[in-house]
């Protein structure tokens, strides 16, 4: 089973190999090397990573390169799977795979869409699930939840028009410790229960 | 003679088609309200443009489906707004999505209904604080009847057809 694993290793000792649940992920150093390694696992006749099955980023705004990039492979030939991630900072750009996968295209617009990582020669990259002229990346941790416009139709202009976010109704807090909120003696039909768990506060 | 001196009075029947039989075989006519019969006219074909839009889709076609039938209630999907006189917004209304939304409103011809369906169309539901979803549908279409329920049951929806009818009975009225 874990064959394959030997055959990356012996041709890239160095890299990061770790298992992921029973998946086995390799993590690169830098995105300059993603090209040339996912050609090695494509076209490798003991591998033949030929599926892309996904590609997406994680942010962890804590850390220094910030976007983890994470591609995910299916090898049909000898059913295996590979994860292949890196890190980049903020602004890097990575080089586009669209070359050796062609799946790769939307899953490339959708990163850019979602977290802003930037593709480099890219064939298309455009926005692909947002509104079209959406400010910001939805899935960076630092995107405020509920954005920053709102529709609404507006009868003078005949139309449906942007209008900056305006809430009618308050975030709830659901702190069901706090004994202003929860009740701090026994619910009526809970004395069987455990006492800890039943008073709250 | 020819003037009616009650016409809201219509003497007791077991049934509308008894009625209709009696007067019609006595004496070849029936009088009635216009505004009734063209409220009775409208409440009982509206065509609800297909606007699907989430899980609550799959809902409207039960409803429409073979054990709840809204073809009873004269209402057929169709897939052009020109030729329907309701929108059922069943699901979630997407900001990308809304322009679409109210441009079809737009296309359909007067008189025209909405329902808005489940509780993302309502009031944004369980996406109320997302930055792509409208916080309800009525801030895009001005709605008539607000079916609740996540997803609401082809009963539910059911009853909401109804009271839109009801609705429709009551208020239909020429401009004056």
């Amino acid at each position: 089973m874990l064959e394959f694993l030997e055959v990356i290793k012996s041709s890239y000792p160095d890299l990061k190999y770790e298992k992921v649940g029973e998946i086995n992920s390799v993590s690169l150093k830098d995105s300059e090397e993603i090209l040339p390694f996912l050609a090695f696992l494509k076209n490798s006749a003991n591998l033949r990573f030929t599926l892309l099955t996904d590609l997406f980023a994680a942010d962890f705004p804590d850390r220094k390169k910030r976007f983890e990039i994470v591609y995910n492979l299916l090898s049909l030939e000898y059913n295996a799977r590979l994860i292949v991630k890196f890190h980049i900072a903020d602004g890097e750009e990575v080089p586009s795979i669209h070359s050796l996968f062609s799946a790769a295209g939307w899953y490339e617009r959708e990163a850019f869409d979602m977290y802003g990582v930037v593709f480099s020669d890219s064939l298309d990259l455009r926005r692909i699930l947002t509104d079209y002229g959406f400010v910001g990346h939805p899935l960076r941790k630092d995107f405020p939840l509920t954005g920053h416009l709102q529709v609404k139709y507006d009868e003078s202009l005949q139309k449906v028009v942007y209008v900056p976010v305006d809430l009618d109704q308050n975030y709830r807090s659901f702190d069901f410790m706090s004994p202003w909120q929860g009740p701090n003696y026994v619910l009526p039909g809970d004395e069987k229960a455990d006492v800890k768990e039943g008073k709250k506060g | 003679m020819g003037i009616m001196q009650n016409p809201g009075q219509i003497p007791e029947f077991q049934n509308q088609d008894e009625y209709f039989k009696e007067e019609m075989s006595n004496r070849g006519y029936v009088l009635a309200h216009l505004d009734d019969v063209i409220a009775w006219a409208r409440s009982g074909s509206l065509w609800p443009m297909t606007f699907g839009l989430a899980c609550c889709a799959v809902e409207m076609m039960q409803a429409a489906a073979a054990r709840y039938d809204m073809d009873r209630f004269g209402m057929l999907f169709r897939p052009s707004p020109r030729q329907s006189d309701l929108m059922i917004v069943a699901g979630t209304l997407t900001n990308k999505m809304a322009p679409a939304l109210r441009r079809v409103y737009d296309q359909m011809p007067d008189p025209k209904w909405v329902i808005s369906m489940g509780s993302c169309a309502n009031g944004g539901g369980y996406y109320h604080y997302s930055y792509s979803v409208v916080r309800g549908c009525d801030q895009v279409v001005p709605v008539d009847v607000y079916v609740p329920g996540c997803p609401p049951t082809a009963e539910a929806l059911l009853y909401g057809v109804m009271q839109l009818q009801k609705k429709i009975r009551r208020t239909t009225r020429f401009k004056r």
